[in-house]
């Protein structure tokens, strides 16, 4: 049985054998990193290492995603805190040849840069620092510390508290109070619990979860041991879309080094708490994020929503009492555990505690993952973080929230980002998708592919959501392609309503907002493409017209 | 699909308490474990529905029973929504026939629905609700797809032009009959209805021929062979003795 004494053993020990290399060479080796080959890179700069006979003093690790997505492939040395980006297999020699020798300038980063600098981590603490696919390194993190400590220390009841004292609220994008959602769960009755960990990330542009599942699995497994221990859980599914096939395989890794040092299985540390953890795959649908509809695909089922209530926390998976969060959410609960509910409530703003995920994309110079406190405004993040627009262009505006959520120009840049502001803005926090547009970009274009996302990826269970995003969607076609008039238009806001006031599940109920938010904020741009069809109906009816008029 | 105990009852729990609600300004009482639509009915108030039918599990997905409750700016289907102490419902209202009619408008502009030349005219769900709503025109644009009929059962043919997606024929198959021959493919607007693996009707190994998905179908979708036009209608009757019968059975 693994206990407090294990862990801070397997802890030095791992500490003691990193410091006695003293250059350490890290590797971004999650997804985005290893698309522009980094895998090539850590092989060269191993082959390097050992050509020079330097084994002894230097180790090359492959580590998960170190943030600035756009200047990949990256690379980090540790200990004198140098940042290369960029980097191909032939500047192998010359990182090699710098090492205790002042960095090579010509592919080195700047970390004071405010992208590095304005960042604070609580989910991503572990990115790009350890190596996904050892236990170890997660360890000697102080990783799984707050499991086992919890076990031994502190009630069920206890741990709920401690959630809800901290404020945390669902990263999923909603925001509802974990806490409370913890407390439904823990208090309802039923033989058997189960924890889900929704990992079904779909909207367009979001990889939040995928860089946390491929970085830092071992959290996610500790977060929903935690969260059963807390609600009275045993079994526990981590759902992942297929499409993510790395994180798939460092969870099942991470799952195996977990069960055989006895931190998920029967009797965690020691005590009577038994814990396991499986995967289910996802096969590709969006809704399948929804959470009726996540449980009846981890069933076997269609994956189709059901309408609540009964909500999951009294009759989820196969009826019984069932916990989803989100993975963002569950990677704060070892923190939270381990520093406190009020070191976590400090952080942030009032109502919206901690910090949030954005992976950044689009039109921005810094793409990648950033964590940012609470509250901080979106100017800072864009322009400050992101690095603003590129190439000159002028900003036009933000989507955030995925197919959900809405577009905010550029005079809604100073509000905080936290989530009753972007819902004031007529948009939601989501997921921590940022997709920035340029000057250049087509507000009724970007609804226009939303609204096809919305109708590609509708189960086609409720009628409004089925049809209603099929003619939305071909009402935006004909306004983009100059072919309506205002009859067209009033129709589409008329849907709008319908469909987001009757819609079964919220992925048809959110999926006009995009549409709403462009006519709201960009409504000329509609109403220019609208007089354009006009026009042309116009000339239609009058050379229609003509010759009849001829005629007589 | 999978059938949820909890969304309605088949017998009446021995516990189950009484509730008082307003309906349209009306006091009425309902057990706890019925649904606004239940307790509607009983009292002579009448909601428009389609995927709903007496004896099968509803599952919400027309949203044409959907009804206001005071307090919430929501809608709730009231199909799978439980009356509650105290509940006001308001059945009817500008904005509930708002959206009926965009419903059932969207559902003439999905496929192919063609009154004129349906053996089920005259005896059609969706043209009642059409006719009850007020439906005169579409305001939205017909979408024309091009949709197959299978007609190689012997005795039954099913439409895809005049399928509404109620999902009754899966669910009475898969609840009542227990073959669970029907279910959907596809997703969105691509949806479809099939039998087994997606192959032809006639060639299905667990179709047992009953004719229960037939008789359930509100519209011309699935109708039996040699019926002209106007000469199909349906009877669902069956429906409500079958579930009776057999939760006498189970007691």
């Amino acid at each position: 049985m693994i206990s407090i004494e294990d862990l801070s053993q397997i802890s030095q020990t791992e500490r003691e054998a990193k410091d006695a290399i003293p250059h350490q060479i890290n590797v971004c080796v999650a997804a985005s990193c290893l698309s522009l080959q980094s895998d090539k890179v850590k092989e060269a700069l191993e082959k390097e290492v050992e050509a020079r006979g330097k084994k002894d003093c230097c180790k090359v690790r492959g580590v998960g995603c170190l943030g600035l997505c756009a200047a990949g492939p990256l690379v980090a040395v540790e200990k004198e805190k140098v940042l290369y980006h960029g980097v191909t297999p032939a500047d192998a020699p010359d990182i090699v040849d710098a090492l205790g020798a002042g960095p090579v300038a010509r592919i080195q980063g700047n970390l004071d840069a405010p992208f590095f600098a304005r960042q604070q981590k609580i989910v991503l603490e572990n990115c790009g620092r350890i190596d996904p696919e050892r236990i170890e390194e997660y360890i000697a993190a102080d990783g799984y510390l707050a499991l086992v400590d919890t076990l031994t220390a502190m009630t069920p009841i206890g741990v709920v508290q401690q959630v809800t004292r901290s404020g945390l609220r669902g990263r999923g994008g909603a925001g509802y109070p974990t806490g409370l959602k913890w407390a439904t769960v823990n208090k309802s009755q039923g033989t058997k619990k189960y924890v889900i960990c929704n990992g079904d990330e779909g909207d367009p542009g979001a990889f939040m979860d995928r860089a946390v599942l491929e970085s830092d699995p071992h959290r996610i497994l500790e977060g929903m041991a935690l969260a059963g221990y807390a609600v009275g859980a045993q079994q526990g599914f981590v759902y992942v879309r297929a499409e993510y096939p790395l994180a798939i395989k460092r969870l099942k890794l991470a799952i195996r080094q977990a069960e055989r040092m006895g931190l998920l299985g029967a009797s965690i540390g020691g005590t009577t708490f038994s814990f396991s953890v499986d995967l289910r795959l996802g096969a590709g649908a969006f809704v399948c994020g929804e959470e009726t509809a996540l449980i009846a695909s981890v069933e076997g089922g269609r994956g189709t929503p059901r309408p609540r209530p009964p909500y999951p926390a009294e009759s989820g998976l196969w009826g019984y009492p069932t916990l989803i969060n989100n993975v963002e959410t569950l990677a704060n609960i070892p923190t939270i555990l381990r520093n406190g509910p009020e070191w976590f409530a400090k952080i942030g703003t009032a109502k919206s505690r901690g910090t949030k995920v954005f992976a950044l994309a689009g039109a921005i110079t810094n793409t990648g993952l950033i964590e940012v406190p609470m509250g901080m405004p979106l100017r800072e993040i864009i322009f400050d973080i992101g690095g603003g627009v590129p190439d000159g262009k002028a900003f036009k505006a933000v989507q955030t929230g995925g197919p959900s959520g809405g577009c905010i120009p550029e005079s809604g840049l100073d509000m905080p980002c936290d989530y009753e502001s972007l819902a004031k803005l007529g948009s939601i926090m989501g997921s921590g998708g940022m997709i920035v547009m340029d000057e250049t970009s087509s507000m009724v274009d970007v609804a226009k592919f939303f609204m096809e996302f919305c109708m590609d990826e509708s189960c086609g269970k409720c009628v409004p959501c089925r049809v209603g995003t099929a003619q939305m969607h071909e009402l935006l076609r004909q306004i983009s392609a100059g072919e309506a008039t205002a009859r067209e238009l009033a129709l589409l806001e008329h849907l709008c309503d319908v469909v987001k006031s009757t819609s079964l599940c919220g992925l048809g109920q959110s999926a006009p907002n995009p549409v709403l938010s462009t006519l709201h904020y960009f409504r000329d741009e509609y109403e220019s493409k609208i007089a354009a069809g006009e026009a042309a109906a116009a000339g239609h009816a009058a050379a229609h017209a003509a010759p009849a008029g001829g005629a007589a | 699909m999978s059938s949820r105990p909890s969304a309605k009852p088949a017998a009446p729990a021995p516990s189950s308490k009484v509730k008082t609600l307003t309906i349209d300004d009306r006091l009425v009482s309902a057990r706890e474990d019925e649904s606004i639509l239940d307790a509607a009915r009983d009292n002579g108030i009448q909601i428009p529905t389609l995927c709903n039918l007496d004896g099968l599990t509803p599952v919400g997905a027309c949203r044409l029973c959907m009804v206001e409750v005071k307090g919430s700016s929501r809608l709730f289907a009231s199909c799978v929504t439980m009356v509650g102490e105290g509940m006001e419902v308001v059945t009817d209202s500008e904005r509930l026939q708002k959206y009926r009619k965009t419903i059932v408008e969207l559902l003439f502009s999905e496929r192919n629905h063609v009154c004129a030349v349906c053996v089920s005219n005259g005896h059609c769900e969706l043209q009642n609700l059409a006719q009850t709503l007020g439906v005169t025109h579409l305001t939205v644009p017909y979408r024309n797809p091009k949709l197959p009929v299978d007609a190689s059962h012997e005795r039954f043919v099913n439409d895809h032009n005049r399928c509404v997606l109620c999902q009754r024929c899966v669910r009475v198959c898969g609840e009542v009959e227990g073959a669970h021959t029907w279910d959907i493919n596809g997703r969105g607007i691509g949806a479809r209805v099939i039998t087994d693996l997606n192959q032809p009707w006639g060639s299905s190994e667990t179709c047992t021929g009953c004719g229960k998905c037939v008789q359930v179908c509100p519209t011309g979708a699935l109708t039996e062979k040699g019926k002209s036009v106007r000469e199909m209608s349906k009877r669902t009757r069956f429906l409500p003795y079958l579930t009776m019968m057999r939760e006498d059975r189970s007691e």
